[in-house]
């Protein structure tokens, strides 16, 4: 017998409003419940499956290279480094070692991607907040390396870059000539974006001290990124684990310890800075060799089962494959960070008001179609 | 009739005697009533349009863009297309919504805006009434809109709407004292609370130069709770698009939001228009004394465009505010207001007192 599983019957004098699916700030579909009572949040009660595709299903029946593409639609924002997650586990199952070249250009990507999702976060961020300005500034910007992917990858967004044992093909020509530009044009710019937001005397009011995580919650939910990292929880899987070319590069992983909101924003605007440190490394030295090792046509992993985890620019994503021999996974389940980060929303934003709470879900950085997959 | 742009007064006489001279006291001021009413909503409606493009022009530049550009040169019809569509809108209704207050809200917004203006002086002789209470009667009508605002967000059947009206009813409430202590500064440098007064008492510099510091930091209060009045820039709670979605006028489509639209630009323009007023001079133009010459060249610029330079000065103030401040949150909001902007505007009223009768003032 299933039991039905009954909402909760708010208290008395609370007053209970739906903020989505529809709703400005919540990034996408997603529903919070929230019982308020005057302006204080009393509870919050996300409500998750309305872009639910079924990608861990679909998954099931498909080819081990059609599952990339997959992965790009779900956080939409690292669509490369989810690529990569998936290649580098099909590739540790088969035992492939890819070239060099392949290795430090994958790298330069992840962190192009990372800059890129954070100057969107940096942009949506100031508008939840209601300084609508910095979303023009965060796109502007944005632009110059969605034009990196564009030539090279061919997607803007979407990039489907990787594939198991390389790249589909090899970088254009300019792209090491725009990534400098970009870089020496963002280093320039990026104290624009501190200017504009992080010294404003109303933004830091309103988001010090809201949202707080302690390093123990932040363990105990899970939680990673640049959430786990600002409650000074060491998490960067590039550091602890590296992959690609992460061990050949030096880089800090930005921590912090208050875990409030404000510093959640300060470890994404850090790592941006980080983030072209890494590239700088790199761009000059592309090894040269070849972009892809030979694969068979039907890929095939060898039964059991394996794990891969990667730092997208959300936190630890972790991809498990179990093969039973055959050309399509038994099964495959994705650790997406968004999915845990959304969990403890309602543990940080107890007693804040709707205005905090609406600062706590823009600082979680959460992208939708991640947490329904 | 000698007509000139300088001083409208002969002009307003000269209807007045000629409309008394062919029909009864009575008929003529319910003539001139009329008359004074299409003036205003004629002039309602042009700067309405011209603020909603002004916002987009100046929102631009701030954000790197280049706003309207398709509908005429510069895409200065664009306004105008967008009320036509605006006007051909769905009234959506709204089911278990308050008929009656809800249709009847967006008039009241519109009509406290309308009130101000016809105190408002825009040139010398150009103003519809000359109250003894000028000031009084700004503050006490500007504070109106707010009812409408409550009754929107009450009638609405939603509950962000509510949220936003009782949001602005706090918010308002609250800064209609610092608007009111503000300007109860300027009025005691001023010594009355005629408007017509005020700008005369201005001929050898304005108060803001007049008044010292009292006077600024007066300006720096009443621009911020002007904008707070307003609901707008940083304050713009009651809307906050990315909480309440639209706040108190979620519900609203088609002229009735359009109302709720220009009502807001139009509280823009009358707290600027009064900011223009009471701080620099009004119409009167920038005098120095003993200066002969330069006052003459000054004197050359009509007043109306004196007017009209200051009010927009002031109104591009508050919207470089508005596009460069991320938004407060209700409880900092009070506490500016009661815990700073209140003791501020206290001390320095009697500071200005204190200024006023040791004769400190200039």
């Amino acid at each position: 017998m299933e039991e039905e599983v009954k909402a909760p019957v708010p208290e008395q004098e609370e007053y209970v409003i739906n903020m989505g699916p529809q709703h400005p700030s919540t990034h996408g579909v997603l529903r919070l419940v929230v019982s308020l009572r005057g302006e204080i949040v009393r509870n919050v009660e996300p409500h998750i499956g309305y872009i639910h595709r079924g990608i861990e299903k679909m998954c099931e029946s498909i080819a081990y290279p059609q599952i990339i593409h997959l992965t790009d639609r779900m956080d939409y924002l690292s669509a490369h480094i989810n690529n990569e997650a998936v290649c580098l586990t099909v590739e540790k199952a088969l035992g492939i070692e890819v070239s060099d070249r392949v290795k430090v250009i994958r790298t330069i990507l992840s962190e192009l991607t990372r800059i890129q999702s954070h100057q969107l976060f940096w942009a949506t961020f100031g508008m939840d907040l209601g300084g609508l300005t910095c979303f023009f500034y965060g796109l502007r910007d944005r632009e110059m390396v969605l034009d990196i992917f564009e030539e090279t990858c061919g997607g803007r967004m979407i990039v489907s870059y990787n594939c198991p044992g390389g790249l589909m093909n090899d970088i254009h020509p300019n792209f090491q000539k725009r990534t400098k530009e970009f870089i020496k044009y963002f280093r320039e710019t990026l104290p624009e974006y501190d200017r504009l937001l992080t010294g404003n005397v109303i933004f830091q009011e309103r988001l010090k001290n809201i949202g707080t995580v302690t390093r123990e919650q932040a363990i105990a939910w899970g939680l990673t990124g640049p959430v786990g990292r600002a409650s000074g929880f060491s998490c960067d899987v590039r550091k602890h684990n590296p992959y690609s070319a992460y061990d050949r590069v030096t880089f800090n992983e930005i921590l912090y310890n208050e875990g409030d909101s404000f510093h959640r924003y300060k470890v994404r605007m850090d790592e941006m800075w980080e983030s072209m440190n890494i590239i700088e490394q790199l761009i000059d030295n592309i090894p040269e060799g070849s972009y892809a090792e030979k694969m068979k046509p039907v890929i095939k992993l060898p039964e059991g089962e394996y794990f891969q985890s990667v730092e997208t620019a959300r936190g630890e994503l972790g991809v498990y494959i179990v093969s039973d021999g055959n050309k399509n996974p038994y099964r495959v389940k994705f650790r997406s960070p968004n999915f845990v980060h959304l969990a403890p929303l309602n543990l940080m934003s107890k007693g804040a008001k709707i205005a905090d709470l609406v600062a706590i879900n823009g600082s979680l950085d959460l992208i939708i179609p991640d947490i329904d997959r | 009739m000698e007509f000139s742009i300088y001083d409208f007064s002969s002009f307003t006489a000269w209807i007045d005697s000629s409309l008394r001279a062919s029909m009864s006291p009575g008929w003529a001021v319910a003539v001139e009533m009329i008359l004074i009413g299409i003036a205003i909503l004629i002039f309602y409606a042009i700067v309405g349009l011209f603020l909603v493009y002004a916002e987009r022009k100046v929102c631009a530049l701030m954000q790197n863009r280049l706003g309207p550009n398709r509908v005429g040169p510069g895409g200065v019809f664009q306004t105008i297309a967008d009320l036509v569509k605006l006007l051909f809108v769905e009234l959506v209704p709204i089911k278990n919504a308050d008929r009656v207050l809800f249709n009847l809200a967006p008039f009241i917004v519109i009509v406290a805006s309308f009130m101000a203006i016809g105190a408002i002086p825009f040139a010398k002789g150009l103003q519809a009434i000359d109250l003894n209470i000028g000031v009084f009667y700004l503050m006490a009508i500007s504070s109106m809109g707010v009812i409408g605002v409550l009754l929107a967000g009450w009638a609405s059947n939603n509950k962000y709407s509510l949220i936003g009206a009782m949001r602005s009813g706090a918010q308002i409430v609250s800064y209609e004292l610092s608007v009111g202590l503000a300007l109860v500064t300027m009025v005691v440098l001023a010594g009355t609370m005629q408007l017509s007064e005020i700008i005369e008492g201005q001929r050898w510099g304005w108060f803001i130069f007049k008044g010292h510091i009292p006077a600024v930091i007066a300006f720096v209060i009443y621009i911020i709770a002007g904008t707070a009045e307003t609901n707008r820039g940083p304050f713009d709670l009651a809307e906050a698009e990315s909480e309440l979605t639209a706040g108190y006028h979620t519900e609203y489509s088609g002229i009735k939001f359009a109302f709720f639209f220009l009502a807001e630009y139009m509280n823009m323009f009358i707290v600027a228009a009064i900011a223009a007023t009471v701080f620099f001079g009004g119409w009167m133009p920038f005098h120095v004394y003993g200066w002969d010459g330069f006052n003459a060249v000054m004197d050359f610029i009509p007043p109306f465009v004196w007017f009209l330079a200051k009010t927009f000065g002031v109104v591009f103030l508050m919207m470089w505010l508005k596009w460069t401040f991320p938004r407060l949150r209700i409880d900092q909001l009070l506490t500016l207001e009661w815990k700073y902007l209140l003791p501020i505007n206290i001390f320095n009223l009697l500071l200005m007192a204190f200024l006023v009768l040791t004769g400190l003032h200039w």
